[in-house]
């Protein structure tokens, strides 16, 4: 089968990329080894976030805001998005100092979208959070949307827009052959123009097929849920000085996360929850909320994600092969700015650039001399 | 309307007094909270959060998780799973409002 | 962290009779038991429930009486009261007693969580009143909790008739016996009848209950299909259609029955494989003839490994623990070999029947992959069988991924009441077979534990 391109991924990335070709008339073909939104795209906390990014990042999280805004508008359908705000508690002044120099750095550049809230603001937000905590950074323009849901509105519209996607077809070698690719695979062979890598964990066995090979690690960072509760907590609540972001959803249920990470097995791909260190997490939930040590967790799980080593994603044009892009190792905090990097890849192939800064995603930066 | 169980007239059986819904009721001594609930001629344990429909044990062996209700203040006990004490708290969990389960 | 040679996990005849076994062969063992009294659910409260009631549960019951004292005599550790929320690979077990979770680890376990009813969803299966009839028999086991003002009991199976029969002897108004086995089944089945005559003991007592239940007039309909229950605040109704007319029945209880399936969400959660069982229309562990797993160190027996009851799980219990105890270094493969041997004849002697049963009771196809669009298929998040139908027509093609988009199996029960379901229905709307379509993945824990239990999870053995 031959297409113009193959985007090898069926997560976000893959299918955000696959919609912006698409509305410029490019019908792409997505290649999905499990099915679309399996691993981290389908089963993350589906965070928002602008707040307390790199600051490399900052460019593309704002773009990738505006177009959150108004999802409606790119894939027909709302993915569940609320606005309600993401905070990073300081519980004591020196951990406030930390986020007051933040901001004012990133005053210093032009941005306003973080700044500081006070004790009582704090607590007016965050009612039940223990007392003695001094203030936060907070954006209200941040908030969330239902991970699944979203991967599959973007599914949903890449389809409507000409795209095909295949579920289980996995990518097994890559050889280069007049005026594009062949993709060899478990169900065939398939050529294209240009390849787009968004393999999320798997994405450094198509780098190599490049002969780019970067020092990628997946990793599964643990989640958990608990039984519905009464609302009580509007915005997605992080701290300074303890790996927490705690969220009730509309339903009532709150979803755990605090970057601990599940035995992981990438030949099997299989996760296993380590729950001695989710331990940990129950730990820092009681110290913040301590009206939750009562609460049932009913579901505990760990999706599998890229992490880079500067925790920064790749997002550039190959360095060594023609019309090869990639764009991944978001290194889990990648949902937010799926619809934007979606853009910047479609750029990248039809136009050759984008307006955006990328210099500091290049996947050169891993290429010693 | 009567109740829909009765317990068999065995000798020997213990009673005891446990509240449900702030009513003082007399149950059997080692039964669950669930059986001693219907005993009790209680039609329905809970409303379910979403739409409000009445619901009642199902399983009686913990796997469906029908027969949640508060127990001694907590919600969402697993009511087939949990002896009755004497001096219990039980309370059905109604009305989405409430928001549990 | 506490450590045990051998962990077996359900109080059942499979995990009674394994411990037991192992125990004397040498094994240092512990058992681990949701009930308070070992026994399961066949055999529960069989240590303390009064003679009378006893006595109208009738002579199967009594012979756990024996696996429980040989169980006490023997040098393996009861831990009841316990549940186990976690099991990994690499056999590390969460549990939860008297509100503190621990972790412990075993040279290896044995599972035998038993069985479960199959949840049927058909309309009106949520109502107040409706019921498994396993719960009326728990009802009646261990709280003497009859029937007050009549009973419907219906579906398809052998416990169906044992419930009426003991209803009927402790003096319960049975309204209906309403049988939805189709009724060519019983020309599916004959072709097995020969080999189950070999196990004939199990015939005669059906057909016992049967000609006892219409000597006392209950009123009894067969090949019946499309049940439902009727009601408002809890059931008023049955519903059903009989001879080609549709027949109602008044009812303030509803006991339904449509056989029984592997408890088998901790085998799958700790990632035992599993297949599709076309016969026993469930998913069942794979294991060998010792009833080892997938997963080294990890058995699975009796019930919770494919529905043989509770006399072939008492033997596999026993080939279990004898295995357990010569990879545990107790004993030689011979002796292990001799020792298997009559358990082996007479598991297999005892299996003889279920090829009969499964093809007799087999509940009907349309009942289980066609309920109608507005039939509630996840009781805890009420999600419909029209709602998953649109889902699998918006391009979501296996169970997991409607879990994701609907929610559906994401409740309290965790999907326990929706799994077999969901897989029946996924497979007949695409026209595949289930096993093509992964099962629900179950994730851990499978029995809630709170944020405290968990932030003060400690290491079995160890003060906090």
């Amino acid at each position: 089968m031959k297409s113009e391109v193959i985007i090898i991924g069926g997560g976000l990335m893959g299918l955000s990329t696959a919609v912006h070709l698409g509305l410029r008339g490019v019908k792409a073909t997505v290649l999905e080894k499990d099915s679309p939104g399996r691993h981290a795209s389908g089963v993350n906390a589906g965070g928002l976030r602008q707040l307390n990014r790199h600051m490399d990042e900052i460019p593309l999280t704002i773009a990738a805001a505006e177009i959150w805004k108004n999802i409606r508008s790119l894939v027909d359908r709302d993915c569940d998005v609320e606005f309600n705000g993401q905070l990073r508690v300081a519980e004591t002044q020196e951990e406030l100092n930390t986020l007051q120099k933040r901001v004012g750095a990133l005053q210093a550049k032009g941005y306003s979208h973080e700044r500081i809230i006070d004790k009582d603001t704090l607590y007016r937000l965050v009612p039940q959070l223990i007392a003695g905590c001094v203030g936060a950074l907070y954006n209200p323009d941040d908030g969330s949307a239902r991970p699944f849901h979203a991967t599959s509105a973007f599914r949903y519209k890449a389809s409507a827009l000409g795209a095909k996607i295949h579920s289980k077809v996995e990518v097994q070698s890559i050889d280069k052959i007049t005026g594009g690719w062949q993709l060899n695979t478990n169900q065939g062979t398939y050529t294209a123009v240009n390849i787009v890598n968004c393999a999320g964990a798997w994405a450094n066995k198509i780098a190599c097929a490049f002969d780019e090979s970067v020092p990628l690690t997946p990793k599964a960072p643990m989640l958990m849920v608990t039984e519905r509760l009464p609302p009580f907590l509007k915005p997605v609540v992080g701290a300074v000085g303890h790996k927490l972001s705690f969220k009730q959803m509309q339903n009532g249920t709150v979803i755990i996360g605090g970057a601990h990470l599940a035995h992981l097995d990438m030949q099997q791909q299989k996760t296993e929850i380590n729950f001695a260190k989710l331990k940990t997490s129950a730990q820092t939930v009681s110290t913040f909320f301590p009206h939750m040590a009562n609460v049932r967790i009913v579901r505990a799980w760990a999706g599998i994600e890229a992490f880079m080593p500067d925790n920064i994603p790749v997002i550039s044009a190959s360095s060594k092969a023609d019309g090869v892009f990639h764009a991944f190792g978001f290194s889990a905090h990648g949902f937010q700015l799926s619809p934007i990097v979606g853009r910047i890849i479609s750029q990248l192939i039809l136009d050759g650039q984008t307006e955006l800064p990328i210099k500091p995603f290049d996947i050169r930066r891993f290429q010693s001399g | 309307m009567p109740s829909s169980f009765r317990r068999l007239d065995e000798p020997g059986r213990q009673w005891i007094q446990v509240q449900i819904d702030g009513q003082t009721v007399r149950v059997a001594a080692g039964e669950t909270v669930a059986a001693a609930i219907l005993a009790s001629g209680i039609q329905s344990c809970r409303t379910t959060p979403l739409s409000g429909q009445p619901r009642a044990p199902f399983c009686m062996m913990g796997v469906c998780f029908e027969c949640l209700m508060e127990v001694d203040g907590t919600p969402n006990r697993q009511t087939c799973q949990i002896p009755v004490k004497e001096g219990m708290q039980i309370r059905r969990q109604l009305g989405r409002g409430r928001g549990y389960i | 962290m506490a450590h045990h040679q051998l962990v077996i996990i359900g109080g059942g005849p499979a995990g009674l009779a394994a411990a037991t076994t192992a125990a004397n062969a040498g094994v240092e063992c512990l058992l681990i038991d949701e009930q308070a009294s070992p026994g399961g659910q066949v055999y529960r409260a069989i240590t303390d429930i009064p003679p009378q009631r006893a006595k109208l549960l009738g002579p199967d019951y009594q012979y756990g009486r024996m696996l429980v004292e040989d169980f006490n005599a023997s040098k393996a550790i009861h831990q009841p009261s316990t549940t186990v929320w976690s099991l990994d690979a690499q056999r590390e077990i969460g549990i939860l007693h008297n509100n503190q979770a621990a972790l412990l680890r075993a040279d290896r376990v044995i599972i035998a969580t038993g069985a479960m009813e199959r949840p049927v969803p058909f309309a009106g299966w949520t109502l107040p009143g409706v019921m498994t009839a396993g719960a009326g028999q728990i009802l009646l086991k261990s709280a003497g909790i009859v029937p007050n003002n009549g009973v419907v009991v219906a579906g398809s199976g052998p416990l169906l008739l044992l419930l009426a029969w003991q209803y009927m002897h402790a003096g319960v108004t049975i309204n209906a016996i309403v049988d939805l086995s189709p009724k060519r089944n019983f020309w599916t089945a004959l072709p097995h009848l020969p080999r189950a005559l070999l196990a004939y003991h199990y015939l005669i007592k059906g057909l016992k209950y049967q000609l006892e239940l219409k000597k006392a007039g209950v009123p009894f309909y067969s090949g019946v299909a499309d049940l439902c229950a009727l009601g408002k605040e809890s059931i008023e109704a049955v519903e059903f259609t009989h001879n080609g007319g549709r027949k109602r029945i008044e009812t303030p209880l509803l006991m339904s029955h449509f056989g029984v399936i592997p408890d088998s969400h901790l085998s799958r959660s700790t990632g035992c494989h599993h297949y599709w069982s076309p016969s026993q229309l469930c998913w069942r562990a794979t294991i060998d003839p010792w009833s080892n797993s997938s997963i080294e160190g990890i058995a699975v027996i009796g019930d919770s490994a494919g529905i043989g009851g509770a006399v072939a799980a008492r033997h596999a219990g026993r080939l279990a623990g004898l295995e357990s105890a010569h990879l545990l270094g107790c004993i030689g493969s011979k002796e292990r070999d001799e020792k298997a041997h009559q358990d082996r004849r007479w598991l297999a002697e005892d299996l003889h029947v279920r090829p009969f049963l499964e093809a007799l009771f087999r509940p009907a196809p349309n009942l289980l992959a066609e309920p109608e669009n507005d039939t509630l298929i996840c009781r805890c998040e009420e999600i419909t069988a029209g709602t998953i139908r649109q889902a699998i027509e918006d391009g979501h093609r296996d169970p997991n991924q409607i879990k994701f988009l609907t929610r559906c199996g994401m409740g309290p029960c965790q999907g326990r009441q929706c799994d077999n379901a969901i897989s029946q229905l996924v497979a007949h709307e695409l026209g595949n077979d289930i096993e093509k379509n992964e099962g629900y993945r179950i994730r851990p824990p499978i029995r809630p534990l709170t944020i405290e239990q968990l932030a003060d999870l400690h290491e079995a053995g160890e003060a906090k």
